[in-house]
């Protein structure tokens, strides 16, 4: 086993650094500056039951170290997803943890159960989406309710099922657990924090949609405080995301308690930033003479 | 085709009119392949987003990239203030640009910082190209030189009279339609500018490109954040600037603008 492989619930990955849903499409555009199989895995796209067109743009404004985003969950639909984007992936020799949203519990798990039958490594539950009305964070804010959904897909899907948490809950440790004990076999987090823009001359928010998710470094240590609070609070592995860009950042998140993490804004600044962030870390290992880097896992000497 | 992205040294970074710059930058691999109407995605100091600039002539025999700009904020502004020498970290090329097959004659229509891809365009069109070019005043205009050292006959309007024509792009622009053999508009500009040309190009039958703006993420495609409104047979659907344009033949796309 090499130094930098991981395990995540049963699947296991070449390295800890994913694209972070949404920032990596289906892998086709980075493909085009480097081989897609050096990351250890992509979390696509958002995909739904049916085509999405998403929201009215702008669908972005830039921030002080970050950006906020309300795209919507513009996507082709779980069949196209399948029949174009999967092969595509595979071809390239992708590990696909595929991100799935839905207005419903029940359409979240008629798109689960479509990709049953696929080769994907792991279904990424987004229960955490800010920027549409029906759905997406709607269920990841309380407890019951992300419950509920992740029973109903865990109960017909066959893959392995991350939950995609909300930094926008009261208590993320709670939603934490109450989907640890629906049986999630891993929970990722944080997805964007809401926030707003406004125009000074037009007075107008600068995302048509009002607000947006906020992500990009400036919500890295919120993240790094949430994956720390879940860690604690559950036995499933945590997949660590939110402004990480830069070797040191993962380190960071990994110390905190996450077994992986996801690498996305930092990506539209630097497209090779996952790829440096693989290279920071096998170096660090060496330096470190870490057997595998998941020993700095939780390894965080917090103060009592 | 793959993506670049490098370090390119700053060669010459210029004010061409106030608040205009003139950016040329070492960038061989990326001259070769630049096509009119495409665009480089620049970072620009310590900025979360790339900006992108829009691609106004390639160098191909000194490898060298020219990018014109205007200082619309803080990104923009530390570009300004980037020395020769300095290495700026670009994307490019980028985006699909214009397409020229069949078209014997051109009409290249730019509206202020809208300008620069038209020089571009212009200059690769293989058959007969004019251009029509509108700004705020006088101090504003740039490139007029290029065009006319291109040899492509160019007709300017100023929004407030202050040089050529008084009044809006489009009154030179109907003028050139009018004397006939021109079977292509292409048009970069403001908002108001693009339906005032997409109007006129369908009234005389023209087949018209347009180069599109907006506020974009990645710049590669993989984000979906610039989207553009396009009405498809009963429904609207969203494409993207960065991915399916900058540039869009209206007659194949009803873009929404």
């Amino acid at each position: 086993m090499s130094e930098l492989q991981v395990n995540i619930a049963g699947v296991s990955f070449k390295n800890p650094v994913l694209a972070a849903s949404g920032t990596f499409g289906f892998g086709r555009e980075y493909g085009r500056l480097y081989d897609i199989s050096k990351l250890g895995g992509i979390c696509c796209k958002a995909v739904t039951l049916e085509e999405r067109q998403g929201n009215p743009p702008p669908r972005i404004a830039e921030t002080p170290s970050g950006m906020l985003n309300s795209v919507g969950l513009q996507n082709m639909g779980v069949d196209y997803f399948l029949g174009s984007e999967l092969p595509f992936m595979r071809r390239a020799k992708a590990a696909v943890i595929v991100n799935i949203a839905g207005r419903t519990a029940e359409e979240y798990r008629a798109v689960a159960e479509k990709l049953n039958d696929s080769d994907i490594a792991m279904i990424e539950l987004n229960i955490s989406c800010p920027n549409v009305k029906e759905g997406g964070a709607a269920f990841g804010v309380n407890a019951a309710s992300a419950a509920n959904v992740t029973r109903q897909v865990r109960r017909h899907c066959k893959k392995p099922l991350m939950v995609k948490l909300s930094p926008n809950a009261a208590n993320i440790a709670e939603i934490a657990a109450a989907v640890e004990s629906e049986g999630a076999d891993a929970v990722s987090l944080i997805n964007t924090i809401t926030g707003m823009r406004i125009d000074l001359k037009s007075r107008r928010p600068v995302l048509h949609t009002n607000t947006g998710g906020l992500s990009g470094p400036a919500v890295f240590p919120v993240a790094v405080r949430m994956v720390w609070e879940v860690y604690k609070r559950v036995k499933i592995p945590v997949v660590g995301a939110g402004g990480i860009a830069s070797w040191q950042d993962a380190a960071e998140m990994m110390m905190a308690g996450a077994s992986a993490v996801q690498v996305g804004s930092a990506m539209f600044l630097d497209p090779y930033a996952p790829l440096k962030i693989i290279d920071g870390l096998r170096d660090y290992a060496a330096r470190e003479k870490l057997q595998n880097i998941s020993e700095i896992v939780g390894s965080v000497k917090a103060y009592e | 085709m793959a993506f670049i992205q490098k370090n390119t040294e700053i060669i010459e970074n210029k004010e061409i009119a106030k608040g205009f710059f003139s950016l040329w930058l070492n960038a061989p691999d990326m001259a070769a392949q630049a096509a009119p109407g495409q665009f480089a995605h620049i970072r620009c100091g310590d900025k979360s987003l790339r900006r992108p600039i829009s691609i106004c002539g390639a160098d191909t025999e000194s490898g060298r990239l020219r990018l014109v700009y205007e200082i619309r904020g803080e990104g923009t502004k530390w570009l300004s203030e980037q020395a020769p020498g300095y290495n700026l970290d670009v994307i490019a090329p980028l985006g699909k640009g214009f397409d020229f097959r069949g078209q014997s004659g051109a009409l290249f229509i730019g509206g202020g910082i809208g300008s620069p891809p038209m020089l571009c365009a212009a200059k690769a069109f293989p058959g007969k190209a004019f251009a029509a070019l509108g700004f705020r005043n006088k101090d504003a205009i740039i490139l007029k030189q290029d065009f006319e050292e291109a040899g492509i006959p160019l007709d300017i309007t100023t929004d407030d009279g202050s040089y050529g024509y008084h009044g809006l792009v489009t009154h030179p622009a109907e003028e050139r339609l009018k004397s006939g053999g021109i079977g292509l508009v292409c048009v970069c500009g403001p908002a108001p500018m693009l339906r005032g040309v997409i109007e006129l190009a369908k009234r005389y039958n023209t087949a018209c490109q347009v180069s599109l703006e907006q506020r974009m993420g990645c710049g590669v495609g993989a984000c979906r954040v610039c989207a553009v409104k396009v009405r498809d047979k009963q429904k609207d659907i969203y494409m993207h600037v960065c991915l399916n344009g900058p540039v869009f033949d209206i007659n194949k796309f009803d873009v929404q603008i």
